[in-house]
């Protein structure tokens, strides 16, 4: 309902030949004069862009130092994209042993691969969960070695947008059948697992998520049995994975509330079994219709990934952070999340895209 | 499956009232999950005292009553570090809840302006409003926050501090503002204020039964307006004026006044604006929502755009508004526990600190899960109850 409307200046793919530029131009210049309080408004926006834009472009661009060090930085007076420069590759790998890296640049490219092949639709049959559940191991196997020859690498060393990555594609995927259980078990018969599945997402919905990240982190080494040691990453998982599977099952609870109920009763009277009524009829269509709310419910839990510097995780933008300690480079925070904030935005800005273009896509009457 | 087992045995309920599952397979089901539910409880209990007892702790929430000796920086009740543990943890409850409530405020009128500003006929405005929120939607807040935080740490020093209204100092140390005193003026104010606006509110439903009766309208504007400020100035004339508390600069620090400090100011701007950013697409959404021609009915009945706007419009865009609204508000009261990460003490940050000093874990955890979760339930049953009022009434 929202994507049609968001950018009203996107051409209208419908029409078969838009209005030429002169005629958008003029029609542009029309509306923002149109009236005195048009032309009020016009001059303010354009009084606001005249005292931000020349001065941000003269920092970020003209007097800006791409090479060198800190001291020409700071000579020139302008960004300094030379620390950025510097501390690129440290962002994404953090402290991850120098020789190894070639192992978190595959992990990432086969994740990124297994991300661009989820988004075609052709792919979205069983085969697909399938990969994933092969990818996923392989790509934890390759980051802490141990087998194969790898040398083993403790999950302390691992940093940076690697990192990131890898809290965001587990917590979903562990999260995903969870959420899937969680929703069902919310709108089953049996009283007691109801109560209990509502019990779980309320609670987790109803607490902040770093309270849950410090559950995880203090809580959970706790409840173990004596010389039980857990991965301060994996304690890190479990609440996120948590966090995911409770706000995922209400975005497919609403799916499933949104199946017509000719369709359960259709599967009952073909004699179908619960599970099975669920795995053919119901959860295809109901997890489809869902896609992109759960995109957008991605979105939300990937940016949230960053709360995980609360419990001492080096993720990429606690690395970035970081790397502002360096003595060498003091004195360029602005730099730095700039720089982050360009990343997540240009991440989070085509997964809401993406999820947009799905919902027009999946609007039935285009189907 | 078991619904039609019970549809044809009816008999079989009500010796145990469960409402469904009372088929074999489904009671099995049930009993198999309450077990493993206890049994894994118990094992996690059993667990939990063991590491305790090796470190010397005891379960039990008798160290609330014990010297906390944790510094606060900033408090609405009279603290020191020598009070008990529960008045720490009071203290961060209260610093929670004020910078909930005053976000709440703030982005609630932020985040409509925004969506109205969306709305707007004006192509340079729409854009320049729809590139700014989707700047603020897609990065995290987290990263905004220690942004807002950078931001004020370089602002000028005190004894440099921005003026930019008279009465309000922008320095590092946070922002100064002018103070009202309580004494017995302000009560006095306080109470006319409040005596004025109960009386526009009566005059306002006479005139609106007096509507419904004989259907002449009549405006409340001018004696409305007459009482709620002609009141509190006649409390002034007899001589109840009350004192304002100026900030001044005295040696190297302000003297007087209001402060909010770095810590909370950065929270709440970057809450505020992360808020309203998403508030701003909900009323967009809303206000869309409405059907195009319900514009046409209300232009062709002759009424005025403002009185379109807030008896057609409003009232129709409000049921789409209030369910993602309140989803934002609890957000935002979530969200203020991300505080730890620029050092404001709200409840979690000292509900940390807590735990590193007495090792309580379980205890302080389970108390701010619970007050996170009434405070959840409490916002929600509100917002619930004023969306029931809004919602469509089916006659």
């Amino acid at each position: 309902m929202s994507a049609t409307t968001l950018t009203p200046s996107a051409p209208v793919q419908a029409a078969p030949r838009g209005p030429s530029f002169a005629e958008r131009a003029t029609g542009f210049l029309k509306a923002c004069f149109d009236g005195p309080l048009n032309t009020a408004i016009t001059l303010g926006c354009l009084a606001v862009l005249w005292f931000a834009v020349p001065p941000f472009w003269a920092w970020a661009v003209t007097n800006a130092t791409w090479n060198g060090n800190a001291q020409a930085c700071r000579e020139a007076g302008g960004a300094c994209w030379a620390f950025v420069r510097e501390k690129f590759w440290f962002s994404i790998f953090g402290l991850y042993p120098f020789e190894e890296r070639w192992r978190p640049a595959t992990m990432i490219t086969i994740l990124v691969a297994m991300v661009i092949a989820s988004t075609i639709r052709r792919f979205w049959t069983k085969w697909l969960f399938l990969a994933w559940a092969i990818a996923a191991p392989v790509m934890w196997m390759l980051m802490q070695g141990g087998i194969l020859g790898l040398p083993y690498v403790q999950t302390r060393q691992w940093g940076g947008l690697t990192i990131t990555g890898v809290i965001a594609v587990f917590g979903l995927a562990l999260g995903y059948p969870l959420a899937i259980l969680l929703a069902l078990g919310r709108r089953s018969e049996l009283t007691l697992v109801r109560w209990f599945c509502t019990a779980i997402i309320e609670c987790v919905r109803g607490v902040p998520l770093i309270s849950l990240l410090f559950m995880a982190a203090i809580m959970l080494p706790l409840f173990m049995p004596q010389g039980v040691t857990i991965d301060r990453l994996v304690r890190v998982l479990v609440a996120y994975t948590l966090f995911t599977a409770a706000y995922m099952a209400e975005v497919v609870r609403g799916g499933l509330q949104a199946m017509p109920k000719g369709q359960y009763e259709a599967a009952d009277s073909i004699g179908l079994s619960y599970w099975q009524k669920m795995r053919l009829i119901i959860l295809p269509q109901a997890l489809t219709i869902t896609i992109p709310a759960q995109v957008n419910t991605f979105i939300g839990l990937f940016k949230d990934t960053t709360l995980v510097v609360v419990i001492g995780v080096f993720d990429f933008f606690t690395t970035l952070r970081a790397a502002l300690g360096d003595p060498n480079w003091l004195g360029f925070p602005t730099e730095a999340y700039l720089f982050a904030a360009f990343v997540y935005f240009v991440l989070c800005f085509a997964m809401s895209r993406y999820s947009q273009n799905l919902e027009k896509t999946l609007r039935p009457e285009s189907r | 499956m078991s619904s039609t087992t019970t549809a044809i045995m009816p008999p079989s309920r009500g010796i145990i009232p469960l409402p469904g599952g009372t088929t074999a397979r489904g009671l099995l089901i049930q009993a198999g999950l309450l077990a493993a539910v206890i049994a894994l409880g118990w094992w996690f209990w059993s667990n939990a005292q063991a590491n305790m007892a090796r470190q010397g702790l005891q379960f039990g929430y008798g160290f609330l009553d014990r010297s906390a000796g944790i510094p606060i920086g900033e408090s609405i009740i009279p603290y020191t570090p020598a009070d008990t543990y529960r008045k720490a943890l009071t203290v961060g409850l209260l610093n929670t809840l004020r910078i909930a409530i005053v976000g709440i405020a703030l982005c609630t009128v932020l985040g409509i302006l925004l969506g109205l500003a969306r709305l707007s006929t004006n192509p340079l405005l729409r854009g320049l409003t729809g590139g700014y929120i989707e700047v603020i939607r897609n990065t995290p807040l987290v990263l905004q926050l220690v942004f807002w935080h950078a931001v004020i740490l370089q602002l000028p020093s005190v004894r440099q501090a921005l003026n930019p209204v008279p009465g309000f100092f922008l320095s590092q140390r946070g922002v100064k503002m002018p103070a009202l005193i309580a004494d017995p003026a302000l009560y006095v104010l306080l109470g006319t204020l409040a005596a004025g606006a109960l009386g526009w509110w009566l005059l306002l439903r006479r005139e609106r039964a007096r509507q419904v009766a004989t259907g002449e309208r009549r405006s409340t504007l001018a004696p409305g307006l007459g009482m709620l400020l002609g009141l509190p100035a006649l409390g002034m004339l007899a001589g109840y004026v009350p004192t304002v508390e100026w900030p001044e600069l005295a040696g190297f620090n302000f003297e007087g006044g209001l402060t909010l400090s770095p810590e909370f100011f950065a929270l709440l701007i970057g809450l505020v604006v992360y808020t309203s950013a998403f508030i701003a697409e909900i009323v967009r959404a809303g206000i869309q929502s409405v059907h195009k021609g319900q514009w046409e009915a209300a232009r062709a009945l002759g009424l005025p755009p403002g009185r379109i706007m807030r008896l057609v419009i409003l009232p129709q865009a409000l049921r789409v508004i209030i369910p993602p609204l309140t989803s934002q508000y609890l957000n935002l009261t979530k969200n203020s526990s991300l505080a730890v990460v620029i050092g404001y003490p709200d409840l979690v940050s000292v509900a940390n600190t807590s735990i590193n000093q007495t090792g309580q874990a379980i205890e302080v955890i389970s108390i701010f899960m619970a007050v996170y979760l009434a405070i959840s339930l409490v916002t929600s049953a509100l917002m619930n109850w004023y969306n029931s009022r809004v919602a469509l009434k089916e006659r």
